[in-house]
């Protein structure tokens, strides 16, 4: 079972540790192997394809055995420069270009996650047992931010769901919670000024129970085969695609589970703006700008932004009988 | 100054005005405007409105303020510049962004306020561009100097229709939102009898 660091857990939960690559890959990830010229980008279009043909040195341990998801898109994936340095991560810098930089030196490990709230037992998950437990799949993600851009990403992760069985919620669990790290020495954003970023910290999000074990969701790992960069959100994340990137929470070190839906970061600065929901939906506009299209990082014309991401045949169930309008 | 001098000056501050500009095409050109080159070229286009709108106003209080009368022989031109920044700006939103898509351009400017604001911006700043010619001066005769008297609610909706488009780091568009403030302050007879002279000293100093 994991390592528990504050209470005491059964020692069987019935659950076997599965068979994959992540010790290596945990391994590994002190050795920082010079993996840069292993880069798999994509044929991208337009101007940015031209982008990666740059030479990007990056070192990053490798997942290996990753299994297919279903859920998989064949769209052009995003290059691996443009996911990596077009980031919105306000932890470290509030510009796009930012976090590539200022999260250089950010070190993810070791890392511990708490759980706590509505469970059998709260414990403290280690990052080092999450990768040795789950089987990891790669999921390739259609990614549409709140600001009208969208990527591809090809992740490396496990569902939310099997973590939250494994933890054992108690009926009274009817969200989950989850906070990034607080840190401002690590996380340099953080610093606290006169007029500063405008989010206030450590960064939260939420799920309605039945979003989080809906099988799309999942916690992302790595991206690219490989560990995930410190700008997007090392060492583990949330990823529901189906939702605009501000609710897929990086760089976690809390879940809790609660009766209660949770106040959530961009919710409380602006709610007339940022709902908790925050399905993406092309008919239901930001106060301030279109969500009709979104800009594909590397495509020139603007494309049409569907309903829930193009996740709808997963995801529409969930949302039957809500007012979508009122409830964005 | 002599006029020769002068005319060195002018062509010297065109060049350099053109070199955000150059570097934009440079940039692009060797394809670093990153991942998202539309955003950054409008980015980039609307930044360089805004301070060529301060650079603009700052003339008229850099002039009481030293006592150099020279300095308005640039006005026009820097303002010229601004308006170049701000149709790049609107080219781009228009061409690159919106791809000449116009009914959902007219759409996009009647529902979301920012883009209101910063279209209304470029009407003004279109408006005092056309009326720029020394003959359309003289044609349009006392009304001109109303017309031109719009650069000041521009800059303010410029910085406005700044603050509206960012999420929640505001800091940027704050700032140029207090330089407005300051430049339009410098204007007030008040607070002119109470600066009177740095120019004193600037006077004795022969340009």
């Amino acid at each position: 079972m994991f390592i528990i660091r504050s209470n005491d857990i059964g020692q069987n939960s019935g659950i076997s540790p599965s068979e994959i690559t992540s010790q290596e890959v945990f391994q590994s990830r002190r050795r920082f192997l010079q993996g840069g010229a292993a880069l798999a980008v994509g044929s991208g279009l337009g101007i940015t394809s031209m982008l990666a043909t740059q030479k990007v040195g990056h070192a990053a341990a490798k997942f290996s055995n990753l299994i297919k998801s279903p859920f998989n898109t064949d769209e052009t994936q995003t290059p691996y420069k443009d996911v990596t340095t077009y980031n919105n991560f306000y932890e470290f810098g509030t510009s796009k270009a930012s976090p590539a930089g200022m999260a250089k030196n950010f070190k993810a490990e070791p890392w511990a996650i708490a759980v706590t709230g509505e469970v059998e037992k709260p414990l403290t998950l280690d990052m080092e047992d999450i990768l040795k437990r789950y089987t990891m799949e790669e999921r390739i993600y259609r990614l549409r931010c709140v600001e009208a851009w969208s990527m591809v990403v090809p992740w490396v992760g496990f569902p939310l769901a099997s973590l939250i069985r494994d933890l054992k919620p108690t009926s009274k669990a009817k969200y989950v919670a989850f906070r990034t790290l607080h840190d401002p020495k690590r996380m340099t954003g953080q610093k606290t000024s006169l007029f500063g970023s405008g989010l206030d910290w450590p960064y939260r999000e939420g799920l309605r129970m039945d979003e989080a074990m809906n099988p799309l969701a999942i916690l992302a790992v790595g991206l690219y085969g490989e560990v995930l960069p410190n700008q997007n959100g090392a060492p583990i994340r949330l990823v529901v695609p189906w939702k605009y990137g501000f609710k897929s929470i990086k760089s976690i070190v809390s879940i809790e589970f609660i009766e209660k839906q949770p106040e959530t970061t961009w919710e409380k600065l602006a709610p007339k703006e940022y709902g908790f929901y925050a399905n993406v939906n092309p008919e239901v506009d930001h106060p301030r700008w279109s969500q009709a299209r979104e800009r594909r990082l590397g495509e020139f014309r603007k494309r049409k932004t569907l309903m829930f991401n193009g996740y709808e045949e997963q995801v529409a169930g969930m949302y039957k009988g809500l007012d979508m309008k009122k409830f964005f | 100054m002599t006029n020769r001098q002068i005319t060195f000056t002018k062509i010297s501050v065109f060049f350099l005005a053109l070199v955000p500009f150059s570097l934009l095409l440079l940039r692009a050109w060797n394809n670093e405007l990153g991942a998202n080159p539309i955003e950054a070229i409008t980015d980039m286009t609307g930044i360089w409105t805004i301070r060529f709108l301060a650079i603009t106003l700052a003339i008229t209080p850099l002039r009481r303020l030293t006592g150099q009368v020279i300095f308005i022989r640039f006005r026009r031109m820097l303002g010229l510049f601004t308006f170049f920044y701000a149709s790049l700006h609107f080219l781009t939103y228009v061409w690159l962004d919106q791809y000449f898509d116009w009914p959902f351009i007219v759409k996009d400017i009647a529902e979301h306020p920012y883009i209101i604001v910063g279209f209304t911006t470029f009407l003004i700043l279109l408006g005092m561009a056309v009326t720029s010619p020394r003959f359309m001066v003289r044609k349009i005769g006392k009304n001109w100097k109303r017309l031109h008297r719009l650069i000041y609610p521009a800059a303010f909706l410029a910085s406005l229709h700044f603050i509206w488009l960012v999420k929640s780091d505001i800091r940027e568009p704050l700032l140029y939102f207090v330089l407005f403030t300051v430049l339009m302050l410098l204007r007030l007879p008040s607070v002119q009898q109470k600066t009177p002279l740095v120019s004193n000293w600037f006077r004795s100093v022969k340009i």
